[in-house]
């Protein structure tokens, strides 16, 4: 029987379209280097990206997930865990990445507002902690910038590469 | 490398990612700009996110590097652009390990904790509790007192999270929060209620009386929050599973109650707890299974599966309750997620009854070939669970884990598959011969070697007893011709098998093996000219020593007997009998630890924890002149549970000695114990030779003191009881520091008795072909007995014959086919100093179990020792 304990969540993941880690935060030491935490996470893609099935057992975990055009989302707990818990996370962090991205829920409008998104994954969830699943409570809590949202504000600074 | 990457954005254009090989150095260079005024909030912003992509991928920061970075960041405290301040936060809690100094940042986030911005005091909190050592813990104490009560939820939540992130360093703080704490549980914000109960429980885990206290303030009502219902559902089970509140009919009644909550969640998480609980009732789990059943049918994938996969747990224990549910399930087996559907079969093929087997199986074969390996492994363990359920429907299932043999497949899946397959051979007479035909035709084309060389060893082993064992010879001689080395020599051995057990094929397989001889590999070359001249001898005792039955020592000890001996040369020829003994020959462990739920898992851990005592005692000066380790018993415990403290006693057997070990551990956090040790009395003959005591025993760290004692040199003296003592000087210590006083005075403690009984001079050896070692030993020394029974069925006076003589059944001889009144038991084992001992038993049941044993050893006092000893 899993110990009655606020710590419900693993890891939250958002990946792209080949797999590769955008966003990652893992809550405890189930994979405690980086290289396992990733190869984990393309051991999920692979596993996730072609069927659209919302959960799946995997390594002992269980993952729950949602995708839209080029972004796979991920809950992952315990498999143990009450799946309609991480479920509820999971909707959540969708939500409030579809407010944040104005409804355009793809990797571009992602880069574009990656700030905002790390501020909501961090208001969700705290050291493994579910802080708060209300969508409206997060986008409160993020306080978006008023014109965050009509103009890609890193426009000036991308040309790091050149 | 800047050139190719840049050619590649180009190519991708519009959907490149612009964070791509974002380099740690341009990052920590863009740092710098932080030092700037004014500060431009946008690009600040920028960079820090940069920073948090970068350290997101992995990129690891130097100790300076990090630090370096971090002090220009706290620069950006001067802006209140709300969003930048967000950001430091966040990268505040991100490198607190990783840079040096992050206290520095105290009093800036303790300032926005309690200032004015809503925005910023729950993030401050939890950034400011991030970087708080225990030191600094006092300072803040008050700030998180307040806050815990705050009016503004985010605040409130944020400071309960933190205090249970606190609670793993220093719980007595947080303690001294519970009032504030607990005012917080009331709230009417269902994010602090839930972590405020959180909290709550944790603080109070320990202390089941304050816990059920709480429990029951809040089962009555006043929870809003669903997560807060299921947390504490968990909590009432947690605490039914305790035995003084197994009958608490309110906590089962609360659960119960939460079957009708509105949230899905919750009703999903109290049906979870039902079916969880220990010795649950069929009245109790029928509505838990009921709403389960309507979840089966729910549009959302998730709970599908959480429905399913419960009800699969339920299964397990009872059957007869999921089956309201077969026709759902039976839905379910086409659904779009794959892992439902496998969950949905394998429940049915567990509740199913055995008339529906034969339509489930052609079901399932339906969609087997699009699901993935690892499910289909899942069904081959459900498949291979139901033949040892329902015997007699081997046919089907066999047959339809031929065919899932014979489709492609990965290793694992085919191993799984092979391993069924073997265990149906081996659980069922009946199913041998269909069995190995099946797996016959499997190695005709099998690319895994080490699949193909475990089935030619079974077929070695048990084609030779089967009815028309020249079918067989085909197959294997197939292998010879065809494959790699490693099977070939696998071949060669099984072939030998054959010639060894029926003298009819001798002459046939005498051809085939020198054709083996001119093999390119030599290991093959080398077990053909072996076995040939084995063969050549004709003699019945060769064939089992050096075919049949092989070496039974333990391949890692006999390594090290052969080097130990090598290194210090000498006149005597090498001694086969001083090597331990395997407790189960290598080919045969390996079947049985893959066997999964039918295999004894005490024995399989056996071989390797002897290793590692003889290692340690081997390593002990006083014990350098008693041999090799014999045999080492099971731990059984001196103490009772949970007294001052704890000793466990292991058996060391050698050839004329036992080393008793003791596993001492001391529960006093107030004693050190000094120069501890067991005195031990007993009966005649057994005189203690020396003792090796543990110098020190500190609170909760094991100790060990060994007690040698001689045996009689009268062989047929092999029982006695010990009476124990445990002697030490104690010494009071400080429980906080461990620190010792410097005086200390003498005591001791009484133990339970050890026993010595006929089974620590015995090890189990496994005989594949038992009676042919049965022949070899002859019966020159045989002895034979009849005795009465107190036993009341054949099962259990074979568990007691096994248990008391220590030895090893041979040929499953320990399975009592069903409804038979008379059985053959074959027994095992060498005595310490390498006597080899076998023991034939026949009961019979008439009301009673009368029993007829026939000893035979190579030592006639041992025989004689066994007849009397079951006397």
């Amino acid at each position: 029987m899993i110990e009655a304990s606020l710590y419900t969540i693993k890891a939250i993941c958002i990946l792209d379209n080949d797999g590769e880690r955008l966003i990652s935060k893992f809550y405890d030491d189930t994979f405690p280097t980086v290289k396992e935490q990733k190869e984990f996470e393309k051991n999920l893609f692979n596993k996730t990206h072609k069927a659209n099935a919302e959960i799946i057992m995997l390594d002992g975990l269980t993952c729950v997930y949602r995708s839209n055009v080029d972004l796979f989302f991920y809950v992952i707990g315990s498999s143990q865990e009450n799946e309609l818990i991480l479920v509820s996370v999971l909707n959540c962090l969708y939500e409030v990445t579809s407010q944040i991205l104005r409804k355009n829920v793809e990797k571009r409008a992602l880069f574009d507002h990656l700030d905002s998104v790390y501020l909501a994954i961090d208001e969700i969830v705290d050291g493994g902690i579910i802080l708060e699943a209300d969508p409206s409570s997060i986008l409160q809590r993020v306080a978006l910038r008023g014109d965050d949202m009509s103009e890609p504000n890193f426009k000036d600074t991308v040309i790091w590469h050149s | 490398m800047m050139l190719r990457r840049d050619k590649k954005d180009e190519e991708e254009g519009a959907s490149s990612n612009p964070f791509q090989g974002l380099e740690k150095s341009t990052v920590i260079q863009e740092a710098r700009s932080f030092n700037e005024t004014p500060i431009k909030p946008r690009k600040c912003c920028h960079t820090l996110t940069k920073i948090m992509y970068v350290l997101n991928q992995g990129e690891q920061f130097g100790r300076t590097e990090a630090t370096g970075t971090f002090f220009a960041m706290t620069k950006l405290f001067q802006s209140s652009d709300v969003t930048l301040r967000r950001m430091v936060y966040l990268l505040i809690k991100e490198m607190a390990d990783i840079a040096d100094d992050v206290i520095i940042v105290t009093s800036s986030l303790t300032r926005d904790m309690t200032g004015k911005e809503d925005l910023y005091r729950a993030a401050a909190i939890r950034a400011l509790c991030k970087i708080t050592d225990s030191t600094m813990l006092q300072a803040i104490e008050r700030f998180m007192k307040q806050a815990i009560v705050d009016k503004v939820p985010s605040v409130s939540s944020a400071a309960l999270a933190s205090s249970l992130h606190i609670m793993k360093q220093n719980p007595e703080v947080v303690r001294r929060w519970v009032n504030e704490v607990q005012e917080a549980a009331s709230s009417d914000n269902i994010m602090v209620q839930y972590h405020a109960l959180g909290l709550l429980h944790y603080v109070r885990k320990n202390d089941p009386m304050a816990v059920s206290k709480m429990v029951s303030k809040y089962t009555k009502g006043g929870l809003k929050s669903p997560y807060a219902t299921c947390l504490l559902i968990r909590i009432s089970a947690k605490l039914l599973e305790k035995e003084e509140y197994r009958d608490a009919s309110p906590l089962v009644d609360f659960i119960e109650s939460c079957l009708r909550h509105k949230s899905e969640m919750v009703i999903y998480e109290a049906a979870h707890a039902i079916v969880n609980m220990k010795d649950t009732s069929a009245r109790e789990l029928a509505p838990a299974v009921s709403v389960l059943q309507l979840f089966l049918s729910s549009p959302k994938p998730t709970l599908r599966f959480a429905a399913t996969k419960t009800l699969n747990k339920v299964a397990m224990t009872h059957p007869a309750a999921v089956t309201a549910c077969n026709l759902d399930l039976e839905n379910l087996i086409t659904d779009v997620n794959r892992s439902i559907a496998t969950l949905a079969i394998t429940t049915l093929l567990k509740t199913g009854s055995e008339s529906s087997i034969d339509r489930l199986m052609k079901q399932i074969g339906t969609f087997m070939s699009d699901i993935s390996d690892e499910f289909k492994v899942v069904v081959v363990d459900a498949v291979s669970s139901l033949c040892s359920k329902f015997p007699r429907k081997y046919t089907v299932m066999m047959n339809f884990l031929a065919s899932m043999l014979r489709d492609d497949g990965g290793y694992e899946y085919k191993k799984a598959i092979v391993n069924s397959l073997v265990g149906i051979i081996e659980e069922n007479p009946e199913a041998k011969e269909a069995g190995l035909s099946h797996l016959c035709e499997f190695i005709e084309d099998c690319e895994h070697t080490s699949l193909a060389t475990r089935i030619l060893h079974l077929l070695g082993q048990e084609g030779p007893r089967t009815l028309n064992p020249a079918k067989y010879i085909r197959f294997i001689y197939n292998r010879v011709i065809l494959e790699n080395a490693a099977i070939r020599a696998a071949a060669v051995s099984s072939l030998a098998k054959f010639g060894a057990h029926c003298e009819a094929l001798l002459p046939s397989i005498l051809v085939l093996l020198e054709r083996s001889l001119l093999d390119s590999d030599d290991e093959v070359r080398d077990r053909a000219t072996f076995y040939l001249s084995v063969l050549a001898e004709n003699q019945k005792a060769l064939n089992s020593a050096y075919i049949l039955n092989g070496l039974s020592v333990s391949v890692v000890g006999l390594e090290r007997a052969l080097h130990h001996y090598t290194l210090e040369p000498s006149e005597q020829p090498f001694d086969m009998k001083t090597v331990p003994l395997d407790t189960q020959p290598f080919g045969e462990k390996k079947v049985k630890s893959d066997l999964g739920p039918t295999s004894r898992p005490a024995e399989k851990a056996s071989a390797p924890t002897q290793e590692i005592y003889a290692e340690q005692l081997a390593a002990i000066p006083e014990f350098a002149h008693i041999g090799p380790l014999f045999k080492s018993s099971k731990p059984a415990e001196l103490t009772e549970s949970e007294t001052e403290y704890i000793v466990r006693c292991i058996k060391h057997t050698f050839s004329k000695h036992v080393v008793f070990q003791f596993d001492c551990t001391n529960t006093l956090n107030d004693q050190q114990l000094e120069e501890v040790y067991v005195q031990m009395d007993s009966a005649e003959g057994f005189e203690v030779e020396s003792v090796v005591t543990a110098p020190v025993l500190k609170y909760n760290q094991p100790g060990i003191t060994y007690t040698l004692v001689q045996l009689p040199e009268d062989n047929t003296e092999v029982s006695s009881i010990f009476s124990n003592t445990l002697k030490y000087s104690v010494k009071d210590c400080d429980p906080n520091t461990g620190e010792a006083d410097e005086d200390g005075y003498e005591d001791e403690y009484v133990l339970e008795d050890a026993e010595l009984t006929f089974s620590d001079h015995v090890q189990r050896v496994m005989k594949p072909n038992f009676m042919a070692s049965w022949e070899e030993i002859g019966d020159e020394h045989e002895l034979e007995e009849t005795f009465a029974l107190s036993a009341k069925t054949l099962e259990e006076a074979i568990n007691n014959i096994v248990s008391f003589l220590g030895m090893q059944p041979c040929e499953r001889s320990d399975k009592v086919p069903e409804g038979k009144s008379s059985h053959s038991l074959y027994l095992a084992g060498v005595f310490r100093g390498g006597v080899d001992v076998l023991v034939k038993s026949r009961l019979a049941l008439q009301d009673t179990v009368t029993m007829q044993i026939t000893v035979r050893s190579t030592d006639p006092e041992i025989s004689e020792l066994i007849t009397s000893a079951v006397g």
